[in-house]
C-alpha cells in the first residue's frame, strides 16, 4: 500500500508543481490580456479543482484502503454503543467535511480574477446568518445528547454482582490484584507498606483480614466473560492511564486518588480468536499517560474465559501473605494479635504446617465450590 | 483649522528633531523600541524556533515511521541520544515529543504569531505612532528572547531537556527520579515559562492599552479591522489565563524543590515511599488547562484576524457579516474559558463535570461554523487576486473547518473515552491548531511582507510553497487519523511491543515521508524570504489595493509611522467594489464627502461629522496636547 500512497503523493505535487510552473510561462506570454494583479493567478485558480478531486479521491480511496486496520468491533456492549455514534458522528462530520471544502475550493476557481468584472458589496445577510448558527446549534444540540446518554450509563456505579479486580501501574508495568479464592474481597492498602524487597509491591495491609488471600499478577489479567468487571484503578508513582483499546476501556491512574471504569466483556478470548481468524489474538491493556521511558511497553495480557477456566487459573494463584511468610517467617509479627491465628493459615513453612496447609487447601477449594 | 496648522507645524517639527537624534545600531536594532522592530525581532526569534521545532518533528517521524532504522548518521548531530546500535534513545523520544510541542505552541504559534503582527499591525492599522509604551515592548521581547535562551540551553544538557510532554503533568515531572527529563531540564522549561509568562504579559497589556486608547481620529470600534479585533481578543484571553499557569507552574516548583505537597500524594518510587499526601495531579490538570484551552485560541485568533482582513482583500469583497464575525470571537473566546475540563474527561474527574464540559465545548461548533460560512460568503461573488498570502487563508478555513469537525467528535465525553490520547486527537489539533495557525502566520508574512522590508516577495514561489504545504499537512495528519482510529496511542516510542499496534506500519512510513517532505517545502519560503529583504522587487505603497490605514504609511515606514499628521478615519476598513464606485477599494481615509457617488444613504449623514473627525488630536504622541 505504501507504494501505492506514495505514488499519489508524487502525483499529486508533481501536478502541482508542473501546473504551476507551466502556466508560469503561459500566463507570462497572455499576461498582458489578463492583467491578474499577481502571476498564475488562473493557473492557482484551476489547482483548486484539481485539489478538490485529487483530494476527494485520495480521502475516499485512502479511508477504504485503511479500514482493514482499524480496530475490531468492540467486545463490551457500552463500547459498541460508543462505536456505533462514533461512525454517526463521523458520517455527518463527512458530509460537513466535503461541502464545506467544495464551497470553498469551488468558489476560489469559480469567483477567481475576471478583468473588468466587479465583486459583488455583499456586506451581510441576517437571515441567512441566522440560519447558519441554528442548523449546527441543532445538531450540536442532538449529538450532545446522544454522547450525554452514553457518558452518564457507563460512568454510573459498576453493578453489584461486578467482578473485582484492582489494577495499579507503577513504572513500567501493571500490578493486578484479585480479592482471593477465599473471601473475594480486597483488602485495604497502604501506600507506606509498599515494599518491592519484601513482596508486598501493592501494599497491601495486613491488618485487614480480608486481604490474607489477596493474590496479584503482573503478566495477566483473567475475567469471567458476560459478567461485569469493576477495575479499581490505583497508581504507585506516577499518572498512568488504563487502557483496553477492544473494550473501549480508558481511566486515568493517579497516585493517591483511586479511579474506577466498569464494563462488560462479552467476547471471549477464544471467540475472538475465532472471529478475527487470528489464533494468536489477545486482549491487551496498554498505558495511554506519558509516564516515562518505558511507557511505550507496558503490555498486560487481558484474558477473558469462563467462569470455570477465570476459577481455576485463581486456584493456582498464590496468596501474597504467603510469599510474604515464606521469605521472611518474622513477617507475623507485623500482623495484629487476634488476627495472627488465621493469617497463620497463610504460612506453608511452620512445624504444624502439614495440616494446616491442607486445610487451607481444603478450605479454599470448599469456598470455591460453594460459589 | 488653525489648530489643525498649529499640530501640522508641531508634527514638522518634532520630526524633524527626531532626525537629529540619530540612534546608534544597538538603540536602533536591538534594544529598540519600535514596534516595527520589535515585530521583526518576533518574527526572526519565531522562523528560528519553528525550524528547531519542525527539525526535532522529522526525527521523531524518523522513529514512528522507520522503526529499528539505522541512526548512526545523526550522532555527530546528537551523540550520545544515538546508541551503539544506532537507534533513538526513547527518553530523548520522549524530549523531543516535549520540545517540539512546547516549542511550537508557546514559541513559534504565541510569540511568533501574536508577537509578530500584534506588535507590527496593531499601531499601523489603529493609527498610533507606535505601541503604548515602547520601553515595556521591548522589555517583553527581551524576556522572551531569555525564556527561549533557557529553554535553549536546556537542550544541552546531558539528562536532556523537559521530557513529560509539553503538558508537564506532575507527578512524572515533579520528581526527578521518576525520569531524567525531569531533572535539570524541567527546571529549566519552569524558569523559561515564567519568563514567558512575563513577557507575554507586558506584550497583551500593551497590545489593550494600544488599541483602546491611542485609536486615531474617527477610529471607532465598529470601524476597527478585524485583525485589530482579533489581536485584542487574544491579548485580553492572554491577560487572564496565562497568570493561571504561571500559579501553576509556581506551585510545581515548590513540590520540587522546597517540599510541598500540591501535586503529590501517596508516591512510592524507586524503593521508597514519599512523605508527601494530601495533594492532587488533577488541581495542576485543572489549573493547567484553564490556560491550556484558551491557549489554543491565543494561537488561531490573530491566525483568523489575519486571514479576515487577506480575505476581503483579494477577494475585493466585504468580509461577509462584520458584526457576526466580532461577535463570534468574543462567543469563542467567552467560551474559551469554560470549556478547559473536556482535556481531562477520562482523568478521574467527576463524570458530571465531564458532562457539563461536553456540552459546553460543543457550543463553541457553533461561533466557529459560523464563521466558517463567513469566509466561505466572502469569497461568493468575488473577483480573487490568488496572491500567496490568500492563498494561505482560504488554506487556512479549509484546515480550520476540516481540523475543527473532528474536534466535535473528541468534545463528545463518551466518544473520547476510547479517542483520548491516541493519534486521533494528534492528527485533530495539529489541523486546526497548529498547521491553521502556522497557514495564518505565513499568509501575513506574504500579506504584509511589503510593508515590513519595503519590497515583495516572489508571488510564484509563494504559490508553489502554498500548494506544496497545503497538500503536505493532509497528507501527513488525514492518515494520522486512521491511526488514531486503529487505536494508536501518542507519546509512544514504538509500537512494536503490542498487538494491536502491528497494524499500520506503512501508513506509518507515509505520514513520515510526508513530514519530512513538507518540512523541505518550507525552504522555498526560507529562501524567498531572506532573498527578497535584499533583492526583492521594491514594493509600492498599497500593493494589494487595500483599505486599512498601514498602507498610507510611506514605503519605508519610519519611526512615528506617518510623516506629518496622522490621517483621520471616516469609514469601516471593508468598503471594497462599492457599488457607484469607480475603483473596487475605498480605504479608511477618504471622507464620505469625497466619495458621494457610491454612499449609501445613511452613509451622507456622516458627512456632517467628518469636521469634527477632522478637529480631534488627541492621540498623536507627536503632537502637544
Amino acid at each position: 500500500m505504501i507504494y501505492l500512497v506514495g505514488l499519489l503523493l508524487v502525483v499529486l505535487l508533481g501536478i502541482a508543481i508542473a501546473v504551476a510552473a507551466k502556466l508560469q510561462k503561459v500566463m507570462g506570454s497572455t499576461q498582458s490580456e489578463s492583467e491578474a494583479p499577481v502571476p498564475n493567478n488562473k493557473a492557482n485558480g484551476a489547482l483548486w479543482l484539481v485539489f478538490l478531486v485529487g483530494g476527494s479521491v485520495a480521502m475516499v480511496w485512502s479511508y477504504l484502503a485503511s479500514q482493514d486496520a482499524f480496530l475490531p468491533e468492540a467486545s463490551s456492549p457500552h463500547g459498541r454503543e460508543t462505536d456505533s455514534q462514533f461512525w454517526l458522528d463521523m458520517g455527518l462530520l463527512t458530509i460537513a467535511f466535503f461541502i464545506v471544502n467544495f464551497l470553498l475550493f469551488f468558489f476560489s476557481w469559480k469567483y477567481q480574477y475576471k478583468k473588468g468584472y466587479k465583486a459583488t458589496f455583499y456586506p451581510e445577510n441576517h437571515k441567512l446568518e441566522l440560519i447558519w448558527t441554528a442548523i449546527p446549534a441543532v445538531i450540536m444540540a442532538s449529538l450532545v445528547f446522544l454522547g450525554f446518554r452514553s457518558w452518564t450509563k457507563i460512568m454510573s456505579d459498576a453493578p453489584a454482582d461486578s467482578q473485582v479486580v484492582e489494577i495499579m501501574g507503577k513504572q513500567f508495568g501493571w500490578i493486578v490484584r484479585y480479592g482471593g479464592v477465599q473471601d473475594n474481597k480486597l483488602g485495604g492498602y497502604n501506600y507506606k507498606l509498599i515494599d518491592d524487597n519484601n513482596n508486598n509491591p501493592s501494599g497491601i495491609d495486613y491488618s485487614d483480614e480480608a486481604s490474607f488471600d489477596d493474590f496479584i499478577n503482573v503478566s495477566e489479567m483473567h475475567v469471567e466473560v458476560g459478567k461485569p468487571v469493576s477495575l479499581k484503578i490505583r497508581a504507585r508513582d506516577v499518572l498512568h492511564s488504563v487502557y483496553i483499546p477492544h473494550m473501549r476501556v480508558k481511566m486515568d491512574a493517579v497516585p493517591g486518588m483511586p479511579t474506577k471504569f466498569w464494563f462488560i466483556p462479552d467476547k471471549s478470548t477464544e471467540q475472538m480468536r475465532a472471529e478475527t481468524g487470528n489464533p494468536n489474538f489477545d486482549y491487551e491493556i496498554a498505558c495511554t499517560e506519558v509516564c516515562g521511558r518505558g511507557h511505550f511497553a507496558m503490555r498486560l495480557r487481558l484474558i477473558v474465559e469462563d467462569k470455570a477456566s477465570v476459577d481455576a487459573w485463581k486456584q493456582q494463584q498464590k496468596p501474597v501473605l504467603s510469599t510474604i511468610l515464606e521469605a521472611d517467617p518474622k513477617f507475623i509479627t507485623k500482623i495484629p494479635e487476634k488476627l495472627r491465628a488465621k493469617a497463620m493459615n497463610y504460612a506453608p513453612y511452620v512445624e504444624e504446617a502439614d495440616s494446616t496447609t491442607a486445610s487451607t487447601g481444603s478450605a479454599a477449594a470448599a469456598s470455591a465450590s460453594m460459589r | 483649522m488653525s489648530v489643525v496648522e498649529a499640530n501640522l507645524g508641531h508634527d514638522v517639527h518634532s520630526h524633524d528633531e527626531h532626525e537629529h537624534h540619530e540612534l546608534n545600531f544597538w538603540r536602533q536594532y536591538i534594544f529598540s523600541e519600535d514596534h516595527k522592530v520589535i515585530a521583526k525581532q518576533y518574527m526572526i526569534t519565531g522562523i528560528f524556533w519553528a525550524i528547531i521545532g519542525a527539525a526535532m518533528s522529522v526525527i521523531f517521524r524518523l522513529q514512528l515511521g522507520f522503526p529499528g532504522a539505522d541512526l548512526s548518521w545523526l550522532k555527530p548531530f546528537l551523540g550520545d541520544w544515538i546508541t551503539e546500535t544506532g537507534a533513538l534513545d526513547p527518553n530523548f523520544y520522549l524530549a523531543l515529543v516535549t520540545m517540539h510541542g512546547t516549542i511550537m505552541v508557546f514559541f513559534v504559534l504565541t510569540a511568533g504569531l501574536s508577537g509578530t503582527f500584534s506588535n507590527f499591525l496593531i499601531p499601523l492599522q489603529v493609527g498610533a505612532r507606535d505601541m503604548a509604551s515602547g520601553f515595556l515592548n521591548m522589555l517583553s521581547f527581551w524576556l522572551f528572547f531569555v525564556s527561549g535562551l533557557l529553554m535553549f540551553i536546556s537542550i544541552f544538557l546531558e539528562t536532556g531537556p523537559a521530557a513529560g510532554g509539553w503538558v508537564i503533568y506532575p507527578p512524572l515531572s515533579a520528581l526527578p527520579q521518576a525520569h531524567m527529563g525531569s531533572e535539570m531540564g524541567m527546571t529549566l522549561w519552569l524558569s523559561s515559562m515564567a519568563i514567558f509568562i512575563m513577557s507575554s504579559l507586558l506584550g497583551s497589556l500593551n497590545y489593550v492599552t494600544t488599541v483602546i486608547n491611542l485609536r486615531t481620529r474617527g477610529m471607532t470600534f465598529t470601524r476597527l479591522p478585524l485583525t485589530i479585533w482579533a489581536f485584542l481578543i487574544t491579548a485580553v484571553l492572554g491577560i487572564i489565563s496565562f497568570p493561571v499557569l504561571l500559579s501553576a507552574a509556581l506551585l510545581l516548583i515548590f513540590d520540587r524543590h522546597f517540599g510541598t505537597s500540591f501535586y503529590l500524594s501517596e508516591i512510592y518510587i524507586n524503593g521508597e515511599a514519599l512523605p508527601n499526601v494530601g495533594g492532587s495531579p488533577i488541581l495542576f490538570q485543572h489549573l493547567f488547562w484553564f490556560l491550556g484551552h484558551p491557549e489554543v485560541y491565543i494561537v488561531l485568533l490573530p491566525a483568523l484576524g489575519i486571514t479576515s482582513e487577506v480575505i476581503a482583500t483579494n477577494a475585493r469583497k466585504p468580509i461577509f457579516g462584520y458584526r457576526a464575525m466580532i461577535a463570534s470571537i468574543m462567543a469563542i473566546a467567552f467560551l474559551a474559558f469554560i470549556v478547559w475540563a473536556h482535556h481531562m474527561f477520562v482523568t478521574g474527574m467527576n463524570p458530571f463535570l465531564g458532562s457539563i464540559f461536553m456540552f459546553l465545548t460543543l457550543i463553541i461548533a457553533v461561533p466557529s461554523a459560523v464563521k466558517a460560512f463567513n469566509y466561505i460568503t466572502t469569497l461568493w461573488r468575488g473577483n480573487i487576486v490568488f496572491t500567496p498570502g490568500m492563498l494561505f487563508s482560504i488554506g487556512l478555513v479549509s484546515l480550520f473547518v476540516s481540523g475543527g469537525l473532528t474536534g466535535i467528535i473528541l468534545g463528545n465525553s463518551a466518544l473520547d473515552i476510547q479517542l483520548h490520547d491516541t493519534y486521533f486527537v494528534v492528527a485533530h489539533f495539529h489541523i486546526v491548531m497548529g498547521a491553521a495557525s502556522a497557514f495564518g502566520f505565513f499568509a501575513g508574512i506574504y500579506h504584509w511582507y511589503p510593508k515590513m522590508f519595503g519590497r515583495m516577495l516572489n508571488s510564484t514561489l509563494g504559490q508553489i510553497h502554498f500548494w506544496l504545504t497545503f497538500a503536505g499537512v493532509y497528507l501527513v495528519f488525514m492518515p494520522m487519523h486512521y491511526i488514531g482510529i486503529a487505536g494508536f496511542p501518542r507519546r509512544y516510542y514504538q509500537f512494536t511491543s503490542f498487538d494491536f499496534g502491528k497494524s499500520f506500519t506503512d501508513l506509518n512510513m507515509f505520514v513520515s515521508i510526508a513530514a519530512i517532505f513538507t518540512f523541505f517545502a518550507q525552504f522555498i519560503f526560507l529562501w524567498n524570504f531572506f532573498y527578497s529583504m535584499f533583492k526583492g522587487k521594491v514594493a509600492p505603497q498599497n500593493p494589494w489595493n487595500s483599505n486599512t490605514l498601514e498602507w498610507t504609511t510611506p514605503v519605508n515606514v519610519g519611526h512615528g509611522n506617518w510623516v506629518g499628521e496622522i490621517p483621520a478615519v471616516y469609514r469601516w476598513p471593508y468598503d471594497y467594489s462599492k457599488p457607484g464606485s469607480d475603483v473596487d477599494f475605498i480605504p479608511q481615509n477618504i471622507p464620505h464627502s469625497q466619495t458621494l457617488e457610491s454612499n449609501f444613504p445613511h452613509e451622507n449623514e456622516y458627512i456632517a461629522q467628518e469636521k469634527e473627525i477632522e478637529a480631534q488630536n488627541y492621540n498623536d504622541q507627536f503632537a502637544s496636547h
